[in-house]
């Protein structure tokens, strides 16, 4: 480079610039390509010469010019490389000394990664002055952040969702709690789907507690909960809600008949054995009451009344000598009896 | 869709409508037991039809036309409080509305830059002599278009700017508006809108420092 005099032009020879702005593009007052910095011409190969700037880019903005001249404006200048990996630039435009020609500086724009990938660049393919290293460490590390964040995030959705279920289930039995048993039914009654309930509750539990331990006790209790379970459909609730106390929650069943079948199955089910393993000590038998109620879906009855009433049925059965079924007042299927 | 546009929407409803009724809208798109009191989570990635039943949840909830919801959440992220952070990358977009606008079709790749997982749309800007732009967004949500005129507008608030602004509709695949300009590959549909703008230095606008918040950040 040379000095002109103080406040004048510099003249500069095009290696020297090419190390200042390695993206540098020279062109003639038509448009034409006629010199480029270093990686530039690594980017639009050797061929680039010659041509005029729009064969080597596709002009997003402006999008096209008559001469090149019209280049020099105030809003930074985008084009793309055209190619099989089209790289995003922007770019100012200069004029030069005499002759119309025009200097434009290029610099990558977001997809500096993507460009420094496809062409195989490295530190000697910038300017010391680049930011583009610091772009590349800025991108990198958030990059890092960001995915400790999200397996943070993941960590305490599981977290959250395994707590949940703890808080709506029975330690013992792992069915679901009286806190379960409510959002279940709370789900149902904002559908406005219809449900059979029956209360299921074990005759004479303290007996066997009393007689046989607590620890037999307990595998009686989480025996009672896999037959509930398997006297059941998949979509149907089971839950404990109390020491002895179980409730069935069957979502679309009306009819109390078929309410009534299911308490039925239950029942035959309890009163097998319920030995550890087969050709042991059969084990205590197991006597059970139930109270069934249907909700037919009709709003303005509370959880709490359902529940009430299906307790109040549920009374009944334990009135009339237990190991029996009886229905809310009115609720009774044609046939079916408190038997 | 990403969890921060479902969060900018839950945002925008609770500090819009009050928190009683975010929930309202939250149960009656199904999405009570999943979101609940937590809310969305920024940084998960949902599926798209989420989004929709939200908007159209809202709309019925609060008795307001799903177009004018999602304008006004478009004006929220701009001039809210809450979304302060989210009005200083916009206005990185140039010194005046003119380079902001200039700046939109940079959006996509810059957002993907900085959050990988966000996929904003597509913008294409187009000139039509001094002041009159054509901007198209391409891949875009349904509604993108409504969000994106409130955005517009008062990011020219923002500016200091008078423009007007009109959206003009949906675009099917490989449609183009009158005055068509080439376009190297079909097109996916989406939406468009006209900015006419009349004075881009209206008013002085709200100030912008580009060096930061300082002690806020």
């Amino acid at each position: 480079m040379s000095e002109g005099q103080e406040g004048g032009d510099l003249v500069c020879n095009r290696a020297a610039l090419g190390r200042l702005m390695p993206l540098f593009v020279r062109l003639d007052r038509e448009g034409v390509v006629v010199d480029a910095g270093p990686t530039l011409r690594k980017l639009a190969g050797p061929a680039a010469l010659g041509r005029r700037l729009s064969e080597v880019f596709v002009l997003i903005h402006p999008r096209s010019f008559a001469r090149a001249r019209d280049l020099i404006q105030p809003a930074p200048l985008r084009l793309t490389l055209r190619g099989p990996a089209p790289t995003g630039f922007k770019g100012t435009a200069v004029p030069l000394e005499g002759g119309g020609g025009v200097l434009l500086n290029l610099s990558f724009s977001y997809g500096l990664r993507e460009a420094v990938r496809e062409h195989a660049l490295s530190d000697t393919d910038f300017a010391a002055t680049d930011l583009a290293f610091e772009l590349l460490f800025l991108a990198e590390a958030n990059a890092a952040v960001m995915a400790e964040a999200r397996k943070f995030a993941e960590r305490l959705r599981g977290a959250r969702a395994q707590a949940l279920e703890q808080a709506l289930t029975d330690p013992l039995t792992g069915l679901r709690n009286r806190r379960g048993l409510d959002r279940a039914m709370a789900r149902l009654r904002s559908s406005g789907t219809g449900f059979g309930l029956i209360h299921v509750d074990l005759d004479h539990f303290k007996r066997i507690n009393d007689s046989l331990g607590h620890a037999e006790g307990d595998r009686v209790l989480v025996s009672v909960a896999v037959r509930l379970r398997a006297a059941v459909r998949d979509d149907d609730g089971v839950a404990r809600i109390g020491g002895d106390e179980f409730v069935v929650l069957l979502p679309g069943v009306r009819d109390p008949a078929r309410a009534a079948a299911v308490a039925e199955r239950i029942l035959v089910s309890l009163a097998g054995s319920t030995a550890a393993e087969e050709g042991a000590d059969p084990g205590p038998r197991i006597s059970a009451s139930f109270g069934i109620v249907i909700w037919d879906g009709e709003p303005g009855v509370t959880a709490d009344q359902i529940l009430l009433a299906a307790d109040q049925a549920l009374y009944r059965s334990k009135d009339a000598g237990r190991g029996q079924i009886s229905f809310v007042a009115g609720q009774a299927a044609e046939g079916q009896e408190a038997s | 869709m990403h969890g921060l546009i479902n969060k900018a929407l839950e945002s925008f409803l609770t500090d819009t409508f009050g928190q009683p009724a975010w929930h309202g809208v939250l149960r009656r798109a199904g999405l009570w037991e999943q979101i609940g009191t937590d809310g969305f989570d920024s940084l998960h990635v949902y599926p798209d039809e989420m989004t929709t039943r939200l908007v159209s949840a809202a709309e019925a909830a609060l008795g307001r036309p799903g177009e004018s919801l999602l304008e006004d959440l478009g004006t929220y992220l701009v001039s809210h409080e809450r979304t302060a952070r989210l009005r200083r990358l916009l206005r990185f977009g140039g010194s005046s509305y003119t380079e902001f606008l200039q700046s939109l079709p940079d959006l996509q790749g810059r957002a993907r830059l900085a959050v990988p997982a966000l996929d904003l749309p597509a913008f294409t800007l187009d000139e039509f002599g001094p002041g009159r732009f054509r901007l198209t967004c391409r891949g875009c949500a349904p509604g993108s278009g409504h969000v994106l005129l409130g955005l517009l507008r008062a990011m020219a608030d923002d500016y200091g700017a008078l423009v007007v602004l009109e959206h003009r509709g949906r675009l099917g695949e490989g449609e183009t508006p009158a005055p068509a300009v080439p376009v190297a590959a079909p097109l996916p549909g989406g939406e468009w809108l006209t900015i006419e703008l009349h004075d881009p230095a209206f008013h002085r606008g709200r100030s912008f420092d580009l060096g930061g918040l300082g002690a806020m950040a």
